[in-house]
C-alpha cells in the first residue's frame, strides 16, 4: 500500500496548478434601463486591484456620487439625468476585459464606458472602444506610443504621458544637480521586468545616455520579488550617487524598508509606483522626506487641493500624488463634453478631442488627444510629494537634494 | 561572500516556515490545500489590524492568532474535510475531492478579505532595523522569522522523531489503512495535524506581514511557492521542507547577487527540476512506490 505513488501525485501538482492559474473572483453588479448608462471594467480582484482602488475606482465612485448628488448629468437642454453604473470585475486578466468591455458595449448598451486600470489593459481594450465608437480617455496607461495610437483609435486619448516624458525630466533634474556639484554622473537602476518597468528603462537607458549620464548598474528583477538587499548592496558598491527603481508598488515598499536596513543612502533616491500612495507615507512617516518618483502635485493649487479633501472625506483615503487627479478630471472633461452634445459619442469624442475644459487641473485642453499639462517627477517634502519636474511649468518646487541620510536607528 | 550567504538563509528561512504548515497537511492529513496561502494572508491581515488599530505587537498577535488558527483549521476540517475522508475509503480520491474543495474555499476567503480589508496593498512597519550578523545587514524582522521557522522545524521535527505522539503522526501518514490496528485514531491525528499545518500558516502570515506588503490576492503566490518547496523537500516531510526552503533561499540570493537578479525565479525552478529528476520523492522523501 502506497500513500503516494507518483502518479496520483502528479495527477494532484497538474489538478493544482491548473485550477491556482485561473484564479480570480466574478462580481457582476445589476443594471436599470433608466438615466445615463456609464459602465466600466476594472480589477476589483487579482495582482492589479492594489492599483485600481487607488487610482481609478475611487475617483469613479467619488465622480459618480458628487454628480448624483447635483441631480445628473447635464444635458445640452440643461435638464439633468442621473447616472447608472454597471460596473465588472476584470479579475485582473486581460481577456476577462476585453470580453467586459465587449459586454458592455454589444448586450448592456451602455451610453459610456469608463477605461480599465494599467497601461496593459488600456491597450487591450483600444481596439474595441474603436470599433463600438466609445471615446477612451485612458488615464493609468504610461506610453510612449501615444501619437502612433492616435492615428491608429481616433478617439482614445491618452493622459499620462510617456515613458520619455519621465525620464527625461529625471535627467535633467540629474544633470541640474552634477551641475550644481551635488551629485557623481554616475546612476544605478534597477527595474522590475514587466510593462510599466520595461516600458521606462528603456526609455531612461535613452534619456540617460543622451545627458551624458553614465548607468553603472542596470539590472531588471522579476515581478513578485521581495528581497532586494542583493541589489541594494550591489548598487551601494557601484558608487553611484543616484539610485532608480522603475518599481510596483509591493517592490517600491520593500525597497524603503530594505533601503533603511541596509543603511544604503544615496544623494537621489528615486522609486517607481506606489511613492505617492497615501499608504506609503502612513508607513513610513517621516521617513519619506526627500525620497522622489513620478508624478507629484502643485500643492499650492486650491482646485486639487480642495479635491483631495473631498477624495479622503468620501472615500475614507486619500488619493495618490500621481495619476488620481487625472482620472477626476478625464470624468470632468467627459461631464463637460456631455454637457455641450448630449449623448452623442461622436460629437463627445469631437467635443473632447479639440475642445477646452475647466477641470481640477484648470483650464484642460488636449494636443493631438494627449494631456501635456502634467507633472513628470515629484518629490516628498514636508508631508506633501511636491511637484518638481517640469520645473519652468508654474507652480513648481525645487528639489532639495542630495535627499538626506535615512534618521539613525 | 559570506554575507550574501547570510541573506539568503533569512529569507529561505521564511520560504521554509511558509511550507511548513503545507508539507504537514498534505503529507499527513493527505490534504492538498489550496487555500493554503489565503490563510497565510488572513493571519498577516489579522496581525496588521491587531498592530495598528490595538496597537498590540506581531509578537503578541501571534498569541492570539495562532490558537484561533488552530481552532479553525480544527473546524474546517470537522466540517469540510471530514466528508471527503469518509468517502474516500471506498473511491480512493482524497486528494483530487480535497483540492477542489479546497479551491472553493479559496475563493470564500479570499471574498471575505476582499469585503472586510478591500483589496489595497497593505504593510506597516515593525522591527525595520538593521541588525549586523557577521558582516551583513539584516532586518531584525527578517531575523526573527529566520528564528521561528528553524524553532518551529528543530520542535516540530524532535517531536515528529522522538516522541510516541510523533510515531503516531507518522504511521498514519506512512500508512493511514494500517494504522488502525495498532489503535490510532487516524480521524482524529490527521484532523490535528490540520490543523497544526493551518497553525503554521498562521505564523508564517504574521511573520511575512512584518516586512512585506501584501494584498487580499496574493495567497496564491505563496501556494505556489510553498508547493514548489514542499515537493522538493519531500511530502510529509518537515526536515524535507525546511532544508529545501533554505536553499532555495540562498540560491534565490545568489543568483540575484553574482549572475542576474532577473533570473530568480529561473534558477528556483532550475533547482525544482533538477531535485525531481535526481530524486523524484524529493530531497527526503523515501524513494517512489515506496
Amino acid at each position: 500500500m502506497t500513500v503516494f505513488s507518483r502518479r496520483s501525485v502528479l495527477r494532484a501538482i497538474g489538478l493544482a496548478a491548473t485550477l491556482l492559474a485561473g484564479v480570480g473572483t466574478a462580481a457582476v453588479s445589476a443594471q436599470d434601463r433608466t438615466s445615463v448608462k456609464i459602465g466600466y471594467a476594472i480589477s476589483k480582484t487579482g495582482a492589479n486591484a492594489g492599483g485600481a482602488g487607488i487610482t481609478t475606482l475611487p475617483n469613479y465612485q467619488l465622480w459618480v456620487h458628487e454628480v448624483n448628488e447635483a441631480g445628473g448629468l447635464e444635458m445640452p437642454d440643461g435638464s439633468r439625468l442621473p447616472i447608472e453604473v454597471l460596473e465588472y470585475d476584470d479579475r485582473s486578466s486581460s481577456e476577462e476585459v476585453v470580453r467586459a468591455v465587449e459586454r458592455l458595449a454589444t448586450q448592456d448598451q451602455v451610453d459610456f464606458i469608463l477605461v480599465p486600470w494599467g497601461t496593459g489593459f488600456n491597450l487591450a481594450v483600444a481596439p474595441l472602444f474603436d470599433r463600438f465608437g466609445y471615446p477612451q480617455l485612458a488615464v493609468s496607461a504610461v506610453t510612449d506610443k501615444a501619437p502612433e495610437f492616435v492615428q491608429r483609435w481616433k478617439k482614445s486619448f491618452w493622459l499620462l504621458g510617456g515613458g520619455h516624458d519621465y525620464t527625461e525630466a529625471l535627467s535633467k533634474i540629474l544633470l541640474d544637480q552634477q551641475a550644481a556639484g551635488t551629485i557623481n554622473g554616475d546612476v544605478a537602476v534597477i527595474s522590475v521586468a514587466d510593462g510599466f518597468g520595461i516600458d521606462l528603462i528603456t526609455a531612461a537607458r535613452q534619456s540617460f545616455a543622451d545627458a551624458g549620464l553614465n548607468m553603472v548598474y542596470d539590472v531588471t528583477y522579476p515581478v513578485g520579488t521581495t528581497d532586494f538587499t542583493p541589489m541594494l548592496n550591489e548598487a551601494a558598491a557601484s558608487g553611484a550617487d543616484t539610485f532608480v527603481a522603475f518599481s510596483y508598488p509591493p517592490d517600491t515598499f520593500a525597497l524603503t524598508q530594505q533601503a533603511q536596513v541596509a543603511a544604503f543612502n544615496p544623494k537621489v533616491l528615486y522609486l517607481g509606483v506606489g511613492t505617492g500612495f497615501p499608504v506609503y507615507q502612513a508607513n513610513n512617516g517621516d521617513k519619506i522626506e526627500g525620497i522622489m518618483s513620478l508624478g507629484g502635485i502643485d500643492v499650492n493649487n486650491e482646485a486639487v487641493m480642495d479635491y483631495r479633501a473631498r477624495h479622503e472625506e468620501f472615500i475614507g483615503q486619500a488619493p495618490d500624488w500621481w495619476g488620481s487627479v487625472i482620472t477626476y478630471a478625464s470624468l470632468q472633461m467627459l461631464e463637460e463634453a456631455i454637457k455641450r452634445h448630449g449623448l452623442d459619442r461622436e460629437a463627445v469624442s469631437a467635443e473632447l478631442s479639440t475642445g477646452t475644459f475647466d477641470t481640477v487641473l484648470g483650464e484642460t485642453k488636449l494636443e493631438d488627444n494627449q494631456l501635456r499639462q502634467l507633472w513628470f517627477g515629484g518629490q516628498w517634502q514636508n508631508g506633501n510629494f511636491v511637484a518638481v519636474a517640469p520645473s519652468d511649468r508654474e507652480g513648481a518646487s525645487a528639489p532639495i537634494l542630495p535627499k538626506a541620510p535615512w534618521p539613525a536607528q | 561572500m559570506l554575507s550574501t550567504l547570510i541573506t539568503g538563509l533569512v529569507l529561505g528561512g521564511t520560504y521554509a516556515l511558509v511550507a511548513m504548515g503545507l508539507t504537514l497537511q498534505y503529507g499527513i492529513s493527505r490534504i492538498m490545500n489550496l487555500a493554503y496561502g489565503e490563510t497565510l494572508i488572513f493571519a498577516a491581515f489579522a496581525a496588521f489590524l491587531l498592530f495598528t488599530t490595538f496597537g498590540i505587537n506581531p509578537i503578541l498577535g501571534l498569541v492570539i492568532i495562532l490558537p484561533v488558527a488552530f481552532a479553525v483549521g480544527y473546524v474546517i476540517y470537522g466540517v469540510m474535510m471530514q466528508p471527503l475522508v469518509t468517502r474516500s475509503k471506498k473511491s480512493g480520491t482524497l486528494e483530487v475531492d480535497s483540492i477542489l474543495a479546497t479551491f472553493g474555499l479559496l475563493f470564500v476567503i479570499q471574498g471575505v478579505m476582499l469585503v472586510a480589508f478591500g483589496s489595497n496593498y497593505t504593510s506597516y512597519n515593525y522591527l525595520n532595523v538593521g541588525i549586523n550578523v557577521l558582516g551583513a545587514n539584516i532586518a531584525a524582522n527578517r531575523l526573527l522569522a529566520f528564528a521561528l521557522a528553524v524553532i518551529i522545524g528543530a520542535t516540530l521535527f524532535y517531536v515528529l522523531t522522538r516522541t510516541r505522539w510523533g510515531t503516531t503522526i507518522r504511521a498514519i501518514a506512512v500508512n493511514p489503512n494500517a494504522a488502525p490496528l495498532v489503535g490510532i485514531d487516524v480521524n482524529r491525528t490527521a484532523r490535528f495535524a490540520f490543523a497544526l499545518g493551518t497553525m503554521l500558516a498562521a505564523s508564517g502570515g504574521v511573520m511575512i506581514s512584518m516586512y512585506q506588503t501584501f494584498n487580499a490576492s496574493m495567497g496564491v503566490v505563496f501556494t505556489m511557492k510553498a508547493l514548489v518547496i514542499v515537493i522538493m523537500g519531500g511530502l510529509g516531510n518537515l526536515m524535507g521542507a525546511l532544508v529545501a526552503g533554505l536553499l532555495l533561499g540562498v540560491v534565490e540570493t545568489l543568483v540575484a547577487t553574482y549572475v542576474d537578479p532577473g533570473l530568480t525565479l529561473a534558477a528556483t525552478y532550475l533547482i525544482f527540476l533538477a531535485v525531481l529528476l535526481w530524486k523524484p520523492a524529493g530531497l527526503f522523501g523515501k524513494a517512489a512506490g515506496r
